[in-house]
């Protein structure tokens, strides 16, 4: 136990529809690491991110989870939200009718309200957006268009990641955010993410694949299998993750 | 905000200097109703001996007609007897005294609306003489209006100054044989606003009921004729954003406009009749006959309206393109929560050559509440080159609501063109989610996607009415997710 950490994660267990899709997983972060969440298709990742972000469905049975001074389990989703935990999407929802600056700006007052910070008005808040949304390479038009209506895959990851450095989040998970991203949108996504790394702040990646680690270097590298973390490693880990695959970790897992 | 529009808002704000008292005589004329009613409403308000007719030709075949009963509504059924039908002073022993006598949470709710204080008494029902103080206000607004030659005064009141343009045009639009409720209007209607556009004006002011004195004694049968001469303007607004409370339980209003040559009519509307409480007990039935008539060439009627209001709503605000190149707009936003139930949509006959009219209806549904569109798109043999855009959306916020549409659609000029769409939405877990985990409460998600939702219509709404009415719909909902 370390009370340093950003984020502690003990002996979580979760269900979904009596299914277990989370047994007893543990996990700490503290600030300044970049943790990369690594696994097979259906070992609970997503499950892990629904669940640190508040989704009802998912039903945590035991286990806590502390985050900064706070139960983070007793937080209703938009407290954990304004206290700085950030989620971005796998898949990110369409509203049609509400356009994206308008729900950028509703996120970044709601946050600053809770810190007692004033409200940012339009001008400022143009002032703000405008660096993001070149590094992000997003078009200015972009903020007049219903939040992710008719955007293809690669503008919703962006949109994400744009989201992300608006806010300015203590602690990132961000859920797939490499998926379905050609080379130059993927580039565009790590650099976003690198541009926000900092001591006081800390990232969980979850991702299938080691490419976008390569530009987004972890600290740490941990495989999830069947609702707990089975391997933890640093870069290396990833590395041999994509060259073997995961049945030498499931094997070696049911050897114990 | 216009200059003119900023002296009357000052106006409006300021403190209230001088009793008014209604000379109204508190006599009240036994519940029932038969011919010798309608004629005693009739002499009581002093009316020509051609509107006494008028009213008893509406009785009389108003006692042949049946309650419709295709209305996707249910109500209990309502008993004409029991109702009184001379526009009675409201009774003053009932009424609470003051507003320290009003349902805490009427007042809450005037406060989240930025109601001013004096307004809130009036809308709240309390009994005093004069809460609005309107002689200096009204006495300036008449000048300015004057100047410009433009009539706007309350029914009863044309009926004496202006008779012959009352027998010219009341009923030309909506007859009295239209329907059950058009029929029981003409035979017993109370008051309501009268307007009349010269030639070639441009009314100086968006005209409002807010403006009009006695505007609060409309009584429960409104009735209401505005006539915009050939190349005039103008820009009607009715109610208002508060609640209002009303003891009399059926509404059956009729409005009739008319647009001469060249001439437009924009007439917006934000109806907040009580709704009922949250287990649908109490609440107006507001049972609406509302037509603009396009009579000469090139004319234009809008018709824009928030509806939030009233236990059952049954209106549709119609428009008969009579005129070569006339327009017609109707634009809607009809909201139902808890057991509201609301059947609304427009009419739109298209008789003239190359007659336009564009329909958008947006409906949102919640609690229990059922909100159905019902919309006809009827195109005249005569009408070459006619064209029809309509959109119907509806959003249901929970499982508990219900949503529908009835449009019906008949051409009989083939050279007609009509297209229709139609979305069904729901105001789904993964958006609020997805708002939530960006820090928006639930209730801010769904009143920003409602907000989304309604945009098209909103834009179409005078500046001021458009921030009210968000603000409207925002206190509608509370409740309606969690």
């Amino acid at each position: 136990m370390n009370n340093t950490n950003l984020l502690q994660i003990s002996d979580l267990h979760v269900e979904v529809e009596d299914r277990i899709i989370l047994n007893g997983l543990n996990l700490d972060v503290a600030p300044g690491e970049l943790h990369a969440i690594m696994g097979p298709n259906g070992s609970g990742k997503s499950t892990l991110a629904q669940v640190l972000a508040g989704r009802d469905k998912f039903e945590v049975t035991s286990g806590s989870i502390q985050f900064k001074d706070s139960d983070l389990l007793s937080l209703e989703p938009e407290e954990r939200a304004r206290e700085g935990l950030f989620l971005g999407f796998q898949y990110p929802v369409e509203i049609p009718g509400v356009n994206n600056a308008y729900l950028l700006k509703a996120a970044l007052n709601a946050k600053r309200a809770v810190n007692g910070k004033q409200e940012v008005d339009a001008f400022e808040f143009m002032k703000l957006i405008k660096d993001k949304m070149e590094l992000m390479q997003i078009p200015t038009d972009f903020l007049n268009r219903s939040v992710n209506e008719g955007f293809s895959g690669g503008e919703k990851k962006r949109n994400e990641i744009l989201q992300m450095l608006m806010l300015e989040p203590q602690l990132a998970v961000l859920d797939e955010t490499d998926s379905g991203l050609d080379v130059d949108a993927l580039k565009v996504v790590a650099t976003g993410i690198n541009t926000l790394r900092s001591p006081e702040r800390a990232t969980i990646l979850i991702t299938h694949y080691q490419r976008l680690l390569e530009l987004v270097v972890p600290d740490y590298v941990h495989v999830l299998y069947d609702g707990q973390i089975v391997k933890s490693g640093n870069k290396e880990l990833a590395q041999t993750l994509d060259e073997r695959g995961y049945d030498w970790v499931k094997i070696e897992t049911e050897k114990k | 905000m216009r200059t003119e529009d900023k002296e009357f808002s000052d106006l409006v704000k300021q403190k209230y200097q001088h009793g008014f008292v209604t000379d109204i005589e508190q006599e009240l004329v036994p519940p029932g109703l038969d011919e010798d009613v309608v004629r005693l409403i009739s002499k009581k308000k002093g009316e020509p001996l051609f509107l006494t007719n008028w009213r008893l030709k509406a009785y009389r075949h108003w006692l042949t007609m049946d309650e419709p009963t295709w209305a996707h509504v249910k109500y209990t059924p309502i008993d004409y007897q029991s109702i009184s039908y001379f526009a009675a002073p409201k009774n003053l022993d009932d009424a609470p005294k003051s507003l320290d006598e009003v349902d805490p949470a009427l007042l809450e709710t005037y406060d989240k609306l930025g109601i001013p204080l004096h307004e809130r008494a009036r809308l709240a029902g309390v009994a005093v003489d004069a809460v609005f103080d309107s002689v200096s206000v009204a006495t300036t607004f008449k000048e300015k209006l004057g100047e410009a030659g433009v009539v706007f005064c309350s029914f009863s009141e044309a009926v004496k100054t202006h008779p012959e343009l009352i027998e010219k045009y009341l009923g030309s639009v909506v007859p009295q044989r239209d329907n059950f409720f058009a029929a029981l209007n003409s035979a017993v209607f109370s008051d309501g606003s009268f307007v009349y556009i010269p030639k070639g004006v441009r009314c100086p002011m968006e005209l409002s009921t807010y403006f009009r004195i006695n505007a609060a004694n409309t009584g429960q049968f409104e009735r209401t004729l505005i006539i915009a001469d050939e190349g005039s303007h103008v820009s009607y607004l009715e109610g208002c954003t508060a609640p209002m409370r009303d003891e009399n339980q059926l509404h059956a209003a009729v409005v009739e406009l008319v647009a001469l040559e060249d001439a437009e009519i924009k007439y917006s509307t934000v109806q907040n009749w009580y709704p009922g409480d949250e287990n649908g007990v109490g609440g107006i039935y507001n049972f609406v006959t509302k037509r603009g008539d396009c009579r000469g060439a090139n004319s234009k009627i809008s018709w824009t309206q928030v509806e939030t209001g009233s236990a059952i709503t049954w209106k549709y605000p119609s428009c008969i393109l009579r005129g070569e190149n006339s327009i017609g707009e109707f634009y809607s936003v009809a909201l139902a929560n808890n057991y509201q139930q609301a059947d609304t949509g427009t009419k739109m006959v298209h008789i003239g050559a190359n007659t336009r009219s564009t329909i958008i209806s947006k409906g949102i549904s919640a609690g229990n509440a059922e909100n159905s569109y019902r919309g006809l798109v009827r195109i005249m043999p005569t009408a070459h080159g006619a064209r029809n855009y309509t959109q119907c959306d509806s959003l249901l916020i929970g499982d508990q609501c219900g949503a529908h549409t009835f449009p019906a659609v008949e051409s009989r000029n083939r050279n007609a063109q009509i297209e229709h769409e139609a979305t069904t939405s729901k105001i789904s877990d993964d958006q609020l989610f997805y708002c939530r985990q960006r820090g928006l409460s639930e209730e801010d998600t769904v009143n920003m996607i409602v907000n989304g939702f309604c945009r098209d219509v909103f834009k179409k709404l005078p500046m001021e009415f458009a921030v009210e009415a968000q603000a409207l719909l925002n206190v509608s909902l509370e409740g309606a997710v969690g």
